[in-house]
């Protein structure tokens, strides 16, 4: 294969094609058009051509991949990682609550995804509440504050949950040493329906009444400013279609409840998430227009979860849902370092063809969290999210060599190797000075059985402390 | 002369505490001391003298008027009576939150313990926003002592408990009643963004279930304030709103303080703080040294904790540190030289410490890890001061400003300093006795004449 490269203009580069990127002899996983050997040429953080032959902009840095594989960044649709909170566990309704503003950007989970190949992440609020408070969805951009990991295209969104997480509180179930707790409703999963329903009633007056304000302002009439109120705004932006649902849920009769009352108040599910019995309602909610956000074989840790097969991506996918698989990991990046493995499970359990199992994330998780105009797949036009693999991603035994988003470089594994020996002489360089200066500052040792010099003072600290504090009688 | 003497003498021990504050009182010259100003170049030998509890002059020679008690300070550094920018001196601790605890009649004005669990931004959980410090105020709190002994004479005082705290008031550590000590009785907010209750225990129970919860709390005063003022003009306008104590107390705020020590937690408190809209001070400061460039963004002051990071006690041996915990430990106290290099406005507190006998000895670390010896003084005079806006009264020696001075025998920061005495609106207090006699009880620094025990002084 010959590039189109174009040493004439070369030194145009300078000027530019500063950070143009070609990445040559790939063996492209487009996932949306088809797998190719060729190139992909990055330029100014986005994806300008993809193709056998491609022309190169001058000055582009060329990468000759020998044959390793380009695939587009993983999306997990459903995690919590990197949060320093992730349920507000006292109400049933916490939509006042923004997991957003929870993103802790040194939490090394995010570089864990990002080895393992994760561009973007769905961090949700978790699951304790019938109607959860909003998400984020960021880029693995480790090494940014906050701020520079929101993915700020994403549309925003909200987590519900059913079943036995939020109705658990209402049960006692959350109490802990025999202590005497104060139960919140809801107590069943009829509950957990109502709550939604309440929730989305009230939403509806308060709608109404920022509606009459706006027309008595329109005609010029005296009206006071409705009181603004951080639970129900985004039930609104929810009734509106501005706000994605991502509802975690177990099993059918849920999942058919959550349907008709979504169906009923007018609002989409973005993501069932979890949905382990989708398989037995899949035709439900491929007519509902809903999304599936999944495991692939992990089931039977509760009761409302055994009947979880294997198969359950491939048979929704089957019936015409949009199936992404997930890892709502946690503490650590578990799951979600090596997605690509969870996806060839689909492919051995359901037999969907490698192109359909690499969509569950990628593209398809993309959709689900309306982001696919801009990321999950490598065409033209998207921004450059790309990871290499050093074999076929989908085989357990490929690593990730590169990640690149937005046609940066953010995790390289031979530098990552590199720099493990620099970064543990660091860090033993603090545990050796700190343990010297706790020598230096020790309380020198008494030379014989003589009392130590600091007895007394150590004793009128404590005394004095002690009275700081008022516990001594006075 | 003689009789004036006595008389003062009198006064100042006089145990009708409202006579003292209104009974003239003779000025005061401290002669000879170094002299630092902190509003300019130190004096290395020179005078103060004050009267009526106010700063007259500091100059190299002053020519002391008749009738002036004349404190010999040679070896005596003066500097601007110590600030602690953010304090509980003063205030009683809570009682312990346990069930069976009967709360006493400050803690349940205080906070809302006897109320069921909240369900929501409108129970106003943990919330005592109507509060002042002010009003608070124990004169017989052994820290006031402590504290003056130390070298403190002022400190911004706050209630602490719950999520919004109430507001802290500015408090002179001495004066004849509680209210005598007052500077400001509304100083600011303090919001401590933590929830003092678990998961099933009512709202807020996360970060950002509090987070949330401040956020609707600002929003609702904001416009209780324009309902209060539409239902005033015309009463049938609407529903009549009803009244909020919550609501009404953060309208009083003039500042907020709320809690960034990391540098997560600076870039998370900037843009919770842009959308108050009250201005807002940064508490905590621990990765400053890290955090510069969030810090000058937002623009905000920072009172710096210098209860310093420490190795835990006795740690899980299987505990594998992060480099971000080591590096916050060695570094923690540089963090004040980095705002000072940075131009940033910075005061230090007490917090956490648990003597103010430890205050000194902290921000000598701070100093140890490059801060100069003037800002550290800055830090705790005239920028604690600035910050709560009371620098045109105290914070510097400047003619017209409180006689609020701490004499020290050497350098402050020296190991082998001793604070010799202190002047809260112009009246002397010596420092309690080194070693604490073993009966101790309240009340060991004493309100003194002016150097009557130390008889170095003559009047003229």
């Amino acid at each position: 294969m010959k590039p189109a490269f174009l040493l004439p203009f070369a030194f145009i580069g300078v000027l530019c094609g500063q950070d143009a990127i070609v990445f040559q002899n790939a063996r492209i996983h487009t996932v949306t058009k088809g797998n190719l050997t060729g190139s992909v040429v990055v330029q100014n953080g986005r994806i300008a051509a993809v193709g056998e032959t491609v022309m190169a902009p001058p000055g582009a840095r060329i990468v000759n991949l020998n044959g390793k594989h380009l695939m587009p960044g993983i999306i997990d649709c459903h995690t919590h990682i990197a949060l320093d909170s992730i349920n507000e566990g006292s109400v049933s309704v916490s939509s006042m609550v923004d997991a957003g503003e929870m993103l802790n950007p040194e939490s090394v989970s995010i570089y864990h995804a990002l080895a393992g190949g994760v561009t973007v992440a769905n961090s949700l609020h978790g699951s304790a509440n019938a109607i959860g408070g909003l998400n984020v969805a960021f880029k693995t951009r480790w090494g940014k504050d906050a701020a520079g990991l929101i993915m700020k295209e994403a549309p925003p969104s909200i987590k519900m949950a059913l079943g036995e997480n939020p109705k658990r509180a209402g049960q006692g179930g959350g109490s802990q040493f025999g202590q005497q707790q104060q139960l919140r409703y809801p107590g069943t999963r009829m509950g957990v329906e109502d709550v939604i329903r309440s929730a989305f009633t009230e939403a509806r007056i308060y709608q109404a009444a920022w509606k009459e304000y706006e027309t008595k302002r329109a005609k010029g009439l005296p009206a006071i400013t409705p009181r603004r109120d951080l639970k129900l705004e985004p039930l609104v932006e929810v009734l509106e279609g501005k706000r994605l649902v991502h509802a975690h849920c177990y099993r059918a009769d849920e999942i058919l409840m959550l349907l008709r009352v979504s169906q009923e108040f007018g609002f989409k599910i973005a993501a069932l998430q979890h949905v382990l019995e989708g398989y037995k309602v899949a035709k439900e909610i491929a007519q509902a227009g809903a999304g599936a956000s999944t495991f692939s074989d992990w089931w039977a840790y509760k009761m409302e979860v055994v009947d979880a097969i294997p198969y359950n991506a491939a048979i929704m996918h089957k019936k015409g849902v949009l199936v992404s698989l997930n890892s709502d990991d946690a503490s650590g990046a578990e799951l979600m370092r090596r997605l690509n493995t969870e996806a060839a499970k689909v492919v051995k359990y359901g037999g969907v063809s490698e192109d359909e199992a690499l969509a569950m994330i990628t593209i398809n998780p993309a959709k689900q969290m309306g982001i696919d105009k801009y990321v999950g797949s490598i065409e033209p036009g998207k921004q450059a999210d790309l990871v290499i693999y050093d074999g076929d991603p989908l085989s357990i035994y490929s690593k990730v060599q590169q990640v690149y988003i937005d046609g940066q470089l953010y995790f390289d594994r031979e530098k990552d190797i590199a720099e493990r020996g620099r970064k543990a002489a660091l860090k033993n360089g603090l545990i050796e000075k700190e343990k010297a200066d706790e020598k230096r500052n020790a309380p020198q040792r008494p030379s014989s059985g003589a009392k130590p010099p600091g007895a007394r003072a150590e004793a009128s600290a404590e005394l004095l402390a002690e009275s700081a504090a008022g516990r001594r009688p006075q | 002369m003689c009789l004036r003497c006595s008389i003062l003498f009198a006064l100042a021990l006089a145990p009708l505490p409202g006579l003292c504050a209104a009974g003239p009182s003779a000025p005061i010259l401290i002669k000879d001391a170094r002299i630092v100003t902190a509003a300019g170049p130190v004096i290395d030998k020179g005078s103060v003298l004050i009267r009526d509890g106010v700063i007259v002059q500091a100059a190299p020679s002053i020519q002391a008027p008749a009738g002036t008690w004349v404190i010999e300070a040679a070896g005596l550094t003066v500097y601007p009576g110590l600030i602690d920018a953010l304090s509980a001196w003063g205030i009683p601790t809570a009682a312990p939150a346990t069930a069976a605890a009967a709360p006493t009649a400050s803690t349940l004005a205080r906070t809302q313990t006897a109320q069921p669990r909240a369900q929501g931004p409108e129970d106003r959980p943990q919330t005592a926003s109507w509060v002042r410090a002010a009003d608070l105020i124990q004169t017989s709190d052994r820290r006031l002592d402590q504290a003056r002994s130390a070298g403190f004479t002022t400190a911004i005082t706050f209630p602490k408990d719950g999520i919004v705290a109430g507001q802290g008031s500015a408090v002179n550590l001495a004066g004849a009643t509680a209210g005598a000590m007052v500077l400001d009785p509304a100083a600011g907010m303090y919001v401590s963004l933590r929830s003092s209750r678990g998961f099933g225990g009512g709202f807020p129970s996360s970060l950002m279930g509090v987070m949330a919860y401040v956020r609707q709390l600002w929003m609702d005063a904001k416009w209780y304030k324009t309902a209060v003022e539409t239902y005033e003009k015309d009463p049938q306008s609407g529903p009549r709103p009803a009244y909020d104590r919550a609501a009404e107390g953060v309208l009083n705020a003039k500042r907020v303080l709320l809690p960034a020590s990391t540098r997560v937690e600076f870039e998370r408190t900037s843009r919770f703080a842009a959308g108050l809209g009250t201005p807002v001070i940064f508490y905590g400061g621990h990765e400053a040294f890290r955090s510069i460039d969030l810090i000058k963004k937002a623009g905000m002051p920072v009172i710096v904790n210098v209860k310093w990071p420490a190795k835990e006690r006795d740690p899980d041996p299987e505990l594998v540190e992060s480099y971000r915990s080591l590096e916050a430990r060695d570094k923690a106290p540089s963090s004040p030289a980095e705002l000072a290099k940075a131009g940033v406005l910075f005061a230090f507190t007490s917090d956490d410490l648990d003597s103010p006998a430890d205050f000194i000895k902290a921000v000598k670390k701070a100093i140890d890890a490059g801060l100069s010896k003037e800002n550290a003084i800055a830090a705790l005079t005239i920028n604690a001061a600035r910050i709560y806006s009371l620098d045109r009264r105290v914070g510097s020696i400047e003619a017209g400003k409180i006689a609020n001075l701490t004499v020290v025998k050497g350098d402050l920061f020296d190991s082998s300093s001793k604070v010799q005495m202190v002047f809260i609106d112009g009246v002397k207090y010596e420092p309690a006795p080194e070693t604490p006699t073993p009966s101790g009880g309240p009340g060991s620094g004493r309100r003194a004449g002016p150097g009557l025990e130390n008889g170095s002084e003559v009047s003229r």
